[in-house]
């Protein structure tokens, strides 16, 4: 809201049942007096200063259990154990980290992570954009089709695949590889399609017929006209294509059987079967486990966010 | 969307040098099939050898007693039948249920709230948007674990949390009928994800029709129930269908939570978190009965079909387009 409406409006009244006298809006008479809280600066002010108070109390309930997540991790287990709790303890256990993270093979688990995240990351962004390019871009009779198909296959439960896809990468062999969880990546999946899609659809259609009157392929133009303007809608993708790689659970849980191989998920499952008690050293684990997420979301939230928003642009 | 460039290539002067216009089959229009075609067919792909081939495979398997190891047979409708009998899938089931009818509701409503409380023009409103979205940040298994701890009856977090305030704390996880709410409120605790995509639907809404209906006299409520709401409701109805799909496919937090890969018999106290796919799970990977899961499957997306068909019958004539600003 601008400041000039709200002045213009701090005369009109609130709802016609305090109209200032028979002129009614926009009549000669000059409004009446109206009570202060009943003023619409006033009370967008108080409103105003209500939604400030509610969010910041809101804003503390979600962040107390990050709080709570840091500060278990900083104490020794009789810390933890203690009636009240204890939100501020010196000195800080800062060993509980190392201890956590020499408890499991925690450095070849965050390996294979981010060598999983990254290579979700690659599929996606490649296959989601090729796809859209498809879909967007290019003029073909049978895209409204296609386009259709993507959406029915968006609201179409994992669970009812998840068994028969398992048993056909069984017999490829292809249980205890990570190619189970990346070769999919590559082949588009319908959000990430969609949400490319949706941003090419606002690309200028004249930058692309000029490159192809000029008589460029278009794969070319999808490579060198088309990605280089979609940075938002990429970082978007790809933060979100992080995020779901390096939390995924049950894909590594039915895939991935050798130690060796698991992800940071899992090996903190096995940690929490293993030393159920230790409270501190699994939020230790916890916040390492969390902290590259964070950080990732730092980094991109400028386009992250707007890029979201995309999916709003239903139709 | 329509294009008039339809005709640009006949006024267009001829196709430049190194591609000659090529005449016979492969034609203009061809071409651009082929184009299409090409760019679609990563995804086709995976469409066929992803979803329509395992889907196929899976309703075959749903009426045999495939279980990898063993010889396979036609069993007709039994695992149906078998499931139809089974206590343990309708315990699962009417603990997934619960998750709809009462988390995907009050996940709404908690979101939609936080999405119109973050739209008011605030100071800091940048800061309190990136909190609301920081849960989302955490790994399922990290938040899990977190949860865990935080809802430990005796030191945990959320009853000291209820103890300031006097009230006494449940014992959520260890309690037969507080371990689902303790679920619930751990999810509430995400609702950013949801509450963003409102968000972005509120500021969507054309000022035109807020400032239409405030010249008009209609008070904050009015607009919110007049205005606010219908123009939102294209996103209500993708946010509840969202919610409903993923509360039905319930897994990584109930099954860690509820300790399912100590090997345990029971997942939560006395089963109180078996939901419906944590059981599936059992039964394709721990037991192998493939053909039993694949069943379970189906008959949890017919279910899935059927809410969701209630809730476009009931939406039908209270969602609207129009209130969009178009583009």
């Amino acid at each position: 809201m601008s400041t000039t409406t709200d002045e213009r409006e701090t005369s009109l009244p609130d709802d016609p049942l305090v109209l200032p006298g028979p002129g009614g809006p926009g009549g000669e008479l000059p409004p009446a007096p109206v009570p202060l809280l009943r003023r619409r600066s006033v009370r967008r002010a108080t409103g105003r200063t209500v939604a400030l108070l509610v969010l910041a109390g809101l804003s503390v309930l979600v962040l107390l259990p990050f709080a709570w997540m840091l500060v278990s991790s900083l104490k020794t287990n009789q810390q933890l154990f203690t009636v009240p709790v204890q939100w501020f303890v010196w000195p800080l256990h800062l060993s509980n980290y190392s201890n956590a993270l020499s408890l499991i093979p925690f450095w070849s688990q965050l390996a294979n992570t981010v060598l999983l995240s990254v290579l979700t990351v690659l599929g996606t962004v490649l296959s989601g954009s090729f796809v859209a390019y498809g879909l967007a871009k290019v003029d073909w009779p049978g895209r409204r089709l296609m386009f259709g198909l993507l959406l029915a296959t968006m609201l179409l439960p994992g669970v009812i695949t998840l068994v028969p896809t398992y048993v056909i990468f069984r017999d490829l062999g292809w249980v205890n590889t990570y190619l189970p969880l990346i070769v999919p990546t590559f082949l588009g999946s319908p959000y990430y399609v969609f949400l490319f899609r949706q941003f090419f659809l606002r690309i200028p259609e004249a930058i692309s017929e000029a490159a192809r009157i000029d008589g460029a392929s278009e794969l070319w133009i999808y490579a060198r006209v088309v990605l280089p303007v979609s940075w938002p809608v990429i970082s978007a993708v790809a933060v979100l294509a992080f995020v779901q790689a390096w939390t995924d659970y049950l894909g590594p849980l039915i895939y991935l059987n050798q130690p060796s191989q698991w992800t940071l998920s899992l090996g903190l499952t096995a940690f929490l079967t293993k030393y159920s008690a230790q409270w501190n050293f699994m939020m230790a684990a916890a916040v390492v486990f969390t902290l590259p997420l964070i950080i990732v979301f730092f980094a991109a939230s400028k386009y992250f966010l707007k890029g979201i928003a995309f999916d709003t642009d239903v139709g | 969307m329509v294009r008039a460039l339809e005709a640009v290539p006949v006024a267009a002067p001829p196709v430049a040098a190194g591609r000659p216009a090529r005449s016979g089959w492969l034609t203009r229009r061809r071409r651009r099939w082929l184009w299409g075609l090409f760019f679609v067919s990563p995804w086709l792909i995976g469409l066929v050898g992803l979803t329509l081939y395992p889907m196929a495979l899976s309703l075959y398997y749903s009426f045999t007693n495939y279980d990898i190891v063993g010889s396979t047979h036609w069993v007709g409708t039994s695992n149906y039948q078998l499931l139809w009998n089974d206590p343990e899938f309708r315990q699962a089931l009417g603990n997934t249920l619960y998750l709809v009818v009462v988390m995907v509701p009050l996940s709404l409503a908690a979101s939609l709230v936080y999405a119109l409380l973050l739209n008011v023009d605030v100071r800091g409103q940048r800061v309190f948007r990136t909190v609301l979205y920081l849960p989302q940040m955490v790994p399922t298994v990290a938040s899990a674990i977190l949860w865990l701890w935080a809802l430990n009856p005796q030191y945990g977090l959320v009853n000291t949390i209820l103890g300031w305030a006097h009230i006494l704390g449940p014992l959520w996880l260890s309690s037969i009928t507080w371990s689902k709410p303790a679920i619930v409120l751990m999810n509430l605790w995400g609702v950013g994800g949801a509450a963003i995509i409102f968000l972005a639907g509120l500021q969507g809404i054309s000022p035109a029709l807020l400032d239409a209906a405030r010249v008009d006299g209609a008070g904050a409520w009015s607009r919110f129930r007049h205005v606010t709401v219908p123009a939102l409701s294209p996103l209500i109805l993708f946010n509840a269908i969202m919610g409903v799909l993923s509360a039905m496919q319930y897994f990584t937090q109930a099954f860690v939570m509820g300790g399912g890969d100590t090997g345990g018999t029971s997942i939560g106290v006395g089963n109180s978190l078996q939901f419906a796919v944590v059981y599936l799970y059992e039964v394709a990977f721990a037991d192998l009965r493939v053909g039993y899961a694949s069943a379970m499957g189906w008959v949890l997306f017919l279910m899935m079909l059927i809410v969701i068909g209630l809730i476009l019958k009931f939406s039908v004539r209270r969602v609207y387009y129009e209130a969009w600003r178009t583009r």
